[in-house]
């Protein structure tokens, strides 16, 4: 408490953080980035272990041996017109099946309007039925259970996975060591029936969905595993974890996946990405910074990646295992895939409580190595201190005239309240705009305009966003000349500050979007001031507006997919990754665009603001 | 002054107004750091269906407001939400009026002091001016009225609204002089909640010093005031609790708030120090350390009262802030009840050390308590140790808040006394420092 209380100390260390801001703010902006750039270096990452001790010591078996009969299965399932056709997904069958397998069968349905026409997936009024098989647990009450979920989409056929699905019912139900129930759920429409599905079974309406109510239902799901497997023939498995809102299930559910992948000598991708061995080459190390920039692009999205990520708001730790058919020499068999699943879900059924043991917050730069919230951190706190010290630097400056004013100095009237209020309601006025506008102008965008619906509500967006620049000049006139040099230093201040505890909040939610948000806005926010030259810094103002960061992203995350793209192509991306926040916001409550819409669109325009003081 | 003060009522009710009807009020009322279990408008509505059945409502372990709280309500149950903005609306006018009277006061005694000379040549630029002590009282309204934390505490129907009017109403009587229904108030709020007990030092200061009674252990006219107003909030005490038995023929209700306010058995996570820490704790330092918290928000009055005996009205503040930080269910509701005061301290603004600081922690957990909350409950993601954290900091960003203000007013005292610009033996610029 020294520090804090003995002036002389204090006026020291105020001194030299005012005289070496600048210095102190570039050298913490260089090492947040090569912090952050530097986690992927494997000396500095952690090895993943398993640390739930339910999973970890016990030995199972894997004895399922119908691979073959689910191919089989599958061709039976496989006729186009059957599933997943014109007619929806072949409900009567998979009913009998699921039944003749011994289930308890029940079905659900469900229907959705979207706000507006998807255009990626052409769906718009939205209407199908899940169909969900309860195996008993035999050895224990009924109280817990596991899920087990195949989507079954039109366009994307699955027929492998649920034909898996239903031979691995067959064989689980001849087993007697379950302690937890299996629900065996296919569902139709991928993400929206899985919501209709969980809100069913946890009698919750969030979203304004439409569903009948669940006829049957087993005990508190513990833990649940989504299988995509689109081809027949799977080389390669690959993990998929990023969830809604970037949330993340627990560490051991990716180690159960790695340790089962090593044990049957399936290889297994992360981000599409196999491991390497070489970390200490270039070209190691590029592999593995490529892979966890993907998880970080994918995690700030804040969309659900796969079924797998809507469990995740219901506490159910979840993952979705993903075949991949990449044209390798070595194939993974119907049998090992199945093997695979049956050793997770036993593993899964020795849980005694809920997977909590591991992290929750952690990078994955490939699935043997893992970052944890302790080491990405700093690199968010380099950054975000930044604007602290500009903060401080400006509360000093500020301070300073009241004190010149003991000498006589006659001090310029401080700025009201107005001058500061005026641009922070105003620009959180565009936001609001920016936020409810474009979903519900849409019809009136159709009738005027020759476009869709969909591109109407993402033009409306990048209108209100293009015509929100236009403000300061409105702001002004509105205060008739108010613009002293106080006026945009506390505007500054409350600027700083507000975008600290913004980007704060975000970043303890979704590390990765607070830190993607941190990097493009922290240096231009920092360094803003109405005397630069003003059509310089409003070109790099714009060029780092959080617009521009989504479409940059969506280039970055094209060129390490290795699909790059070209420039329309991008820009074609860029309006549907809009398109697709907005509908993943009204369809499953992601918090992405809200949170730019109403705090940081709003927080950059009052620092647009200060450029343009008067 | 009143159109402004009338124009701020109409504005802050129209706020409370609109937050009641919108979707918000439900997801306030259920906050942590908005209610606490001795507030929950839902308990009181719990005890009411009791009352009703005819069963006594602390049977069971839900109902934790006193029997006057609940036949206030039996009676205005249907018009919930204008008592609980007409309580705000009392505590911001009562806030105002007391404010007036005691900027009145100081600035009488600062225009005899200036008058006999007793100020030093260069404190001149420390002393008060009218001008700037005007808006005084209005900005003490606007702090309650439109701070955050009282308007969401207003929504959720949180208790804590009407034991803040109430101990408004105290000060204000105080502040008058009249030191009948100083008692009485009193009286009633630690009825209400116990803790304002320590509000008693404060207020027999003010009286003795009002009347130009020293204090002094050895004149027969301090001892006589003092057993006056003892006698006075004793007296009125026990006619309130005596009437509590009358109204609900049973003493249940002193186990069931009292001991619960003291013993502190639910531990819900609110913004206070208690709820982690008991939780954590083997049960056989149980008590002990009960002991020890509890006397903490007491014990604090000796040593303020001795420090600050000239100068009652601050040292109301200090309690009332100390009571907020250490009391064993805080919610935002008794935080802003002393922020509101903190415009009538503008003086010492000067003289503030960390308020950059302070405001940016207490900014900073307002905005991390609900995500942390999130990441807990929520996500599961995060635990305990995370919102407790936040918890510490939030009453480490009170104290440190708090503190500050004690130094500049005493360093404000000081200077007053010495002269602005102190001089060592040396010559050179001196320093204070708060040891």
């Amino acid at each position: 408490m020294g520090l804090l209380s003995d002036p002389n100390r204090r006026k020291a260390l105020t001194g030299l953080l005012t005289r070496l801001n600048t210095p102190i703010c570039i050298v913490c902006y260089l090492a947040g980035i090569v912090w952050f750039m530097g986690l992927a270096f494997e000396p500095f990452t952690l090895r993943t272990y398993m640390s739930e001790n339910a999973m970890g010591s016990t030995m199972v078996e894997e004895r399922f041996s119908s691979g073959e009969r689910a191919l089989s299965l599958a061709k039976e399932f496989d006729p186009p017109s059957a599933c997943c056709g014109l007619n929806g997904m072949p409900v009567e069958w998979l009913v009998k099946a699921m039944q003749s397998r011994g289930l308890e069968v029940f079905t659900q349905s469900f229907s959705r309007k979207l706000p507006f026409p998807d255009e990626n997936k052409e769906r718009y009024m939205v209407r199908g039925t899940n169909v969900y098989g309860i195996l008993r647990a035999p050895r224990a009450p009924r109280t817990e259970a596991l899920v087990i979920t195949a989507p079954c989409s039109p366009g994307n056929t699955n027929n492998q996975a649920v034909a898996l699905l239903l031979a691995l019912a067959q064989y689980f139900r001849n087993q007697i060591y379950w302690a937890k129930d299996i629900i065996f759920l296919v569902n139709e429409h991928d993400l929206i029936g899985t919501q209709a599905w969980l809100e069913g079974y946890h009698h919750t309406n969030i979203t304004g969905m439409e569903y009948s109510p669940l006829q049957g239902r087993a005990g508190s799901i513990q833990a649940a595993l989504s299988l995509e497997l689109s081809s027949d023939v799977i080389t390669s498995l690959d993990l998929v974890l990023e969830g809604l809102n970037g949330q993340l299930p627990n560490l051991d559910l990716a180690n159960l996946f790695y340790a089962f992948c090593q044990k049957l000598g399936v290889l297994c991708t992360i981000q599409g990405k196999l491991q390497r061995n070489d970390w200490d080459t270039a070209e190691g190390y590029t592999h593995a910074a490529q892979t966890m920039m993907l998880m970080v692009l994918k995690q700030a999205c804040g969309r659900s990646w796969g079924d797998h990520g809507l469990f995740l708001r219901y506490h159910i730790e979840a993952a979705s295992v993903r075949g991949i058919n990449s044209f390798r020499h070595y194939k993974t068999d119907a049998t090992t895939i199945g093997r695979l699943l049956e050793g997770m879900v036993r593993k899964l059924n020795n849980l005694l409580e809920r997977l909590h043991q591991s992290y929750f917050f952690y990078l994955l730069p490939s699935l043997s190595r893992f970052v944890s919230i302790g080491y990405y951190m700093p690199a968010f706190g380099l950054l975000a201190v930044i604007l602290l010290l500009r903060a401080l630097d400006l509360w000093v400056h500020l301070g300073a005239p009241a004190l010149a004013a003991v000498d006589g100095v006659t001090e310029p009237s401080s700025p009201g309240v107005l001058t500061v209020l005026t641009p922070v309601v105003i620009s959180h006025l565009t936001g609001v705009a920016l936020y409810l506008l474009p979903v519900h102008l849409q019809e009136m965008a159709v009738e005027h305009f020759p476009v869709s619906e969909t591109e109407a509500v993402v033009l409306t967006a990048i209108a209100i966003y293009t015509a929100g620049l236009a403000l300061p000049h409105n702001t002004q006139r509105l205060l008739s000349g108010e613009g002293t040099e106080q006026g945009w230093k506390v505007l500054k201040l409350t600027a700083l500050l507000y975008l600290a505890v913004l980007l704060g909040c975000t970043a303890l939610i979704n590390f990765s979007l607070g830190f993607i948000l941190a990097v493009t806005l922290v240096p231009i926010t920092a360094s803003i001031t109405p005397h630069m030259p003003k059509a310089l810094y409003a070109v790099v103002m714009v060029l780092l507006s959080p617009a521009f960061t989504i479409l940059y992203c969506v280039f970055i995350y094209q060129e390490l997919i290795e699909a790059p793209v070209s420039v329309s192509e991008g820009w074609m991306l860029f309006l549907s990754v809009i398109s697709q926040g907005i509908l993943d916001h009204a369809l499953y409550g992601s918090l992405v665009y809200p949170l730019l819409a109403l705090f940081i669109y709003p927080c950059w325009l009052m620092f647009w603001n200060i450029l343009f003081w008067n | 002054m009143a159109a402004p003060l009338t124009l701020l009522l109409i504005v802050a009710v129209t706020i409370r107004a609109v937050l009641f009807r919108s979707s918000w009020a439900e997801l306030i009322s259920e906050r942590v750091e908005v209610v606490s279990p001795l507030n929950a408008w839902k308990r009181v509505v719990e005890g009411l269906a009791l009352l009703d059945l005819g069963v006594s409502p602390y049977s069971g372990d839900v109902f934790h407001e006193t029997p006057f709280m609940i036949y206030l309500f039996h009676f205005v149950v249907d018009y919930a939400e204008i008592v609980f903005m007409i309580a705000d609306g009392i505590t911001a006018v009562a806030l105002y009026l007391s404010i007036q009277t005691y900027n009145k006061n100081v600035f009488r005694k600062q225009k005899y002091a200036l008058e006999s000379d007793r100020y030093p040549a260069d404190c001149l630029e420390l002393l008060r001016s009218p001008k700037e002590m005007f808006y005084i009282p209005l900005k003490v309204a606007m702090f309650y009225l439109l701070n955050p934390f009282t308007i969401l505490s207003c929504v959720a129907k949180s208790t804590c609204g009407l034991n803040n009017a109430i101990i408004a109403l105290f000060i204000l009587c105080t502040l008058k002089g009249s030191a009948l229904l100083s008692g009485i108030l009193l009286a009633l709020a630690t009825y209400q909640s116990i803790y304002p007990l320590t509000l008693f030092a404060p207020a027999l200061l003010f009286f003795l010093q009002r009347l130009y009674i020293p204090v002094n252990l050895r004149r027969s006219s301090f001892w006589f005031f003092t057993l006056q107003y003892a006698f006075i909030y004793v007296g009125s005490l026990v006619v309130i609790t005596g009437l509590s038995f009358f109204l609900l023929g049973s003493w249940d209700f002193i186990p069931s708030v009292y001991g619960f306010i003291f013993s502190v058995p639910d531990l819900t996570p609110n913004i206070g120090l208690f709820w982690y820490f008991f939780a954590e704790m083997f049960e056989h330092f149980r008590l002990f350390f009960i002991c020890v918290f509890q006397i903490n928000v007491f014990f604090y009055t000796i040593p303020l009262s001795i420090k600050l005996k000239e100068h009652p009205v601050f040292l109301i503040f200090m309690q009332i802030a100390i009571i907020s930080i250490f009391k064993s269910y805080p919610t935002v509701g008794d935080v802003a009840l002393y922020m509101a005061f903190l415009p009538a301290w503008s003086h010492l603004y000067r003289f503030l050390r960390n308020i950059f600081l302070v405001s940016c922690v207490l900014l900073a957990c307002s905005a991390l308590f609900p995500v942390l909350w999130h990441l807990w409950i929520y996500a599961g993601s995060a635990n305990s140790n995370f919102y407790y954290a936040i918890t510490l900091l939030f009453n480490f960003g009170q104290i440190l808040l708090v503190s500050d203000y004690f130094y500049a007013y005493l360093r404000r005292e000081h200077h007053l006394t010495h002269g602005l610009y102190l001089k060592k033996k040396d010559g050179t610029e001196a320093t204070l420092v708060l040891k």
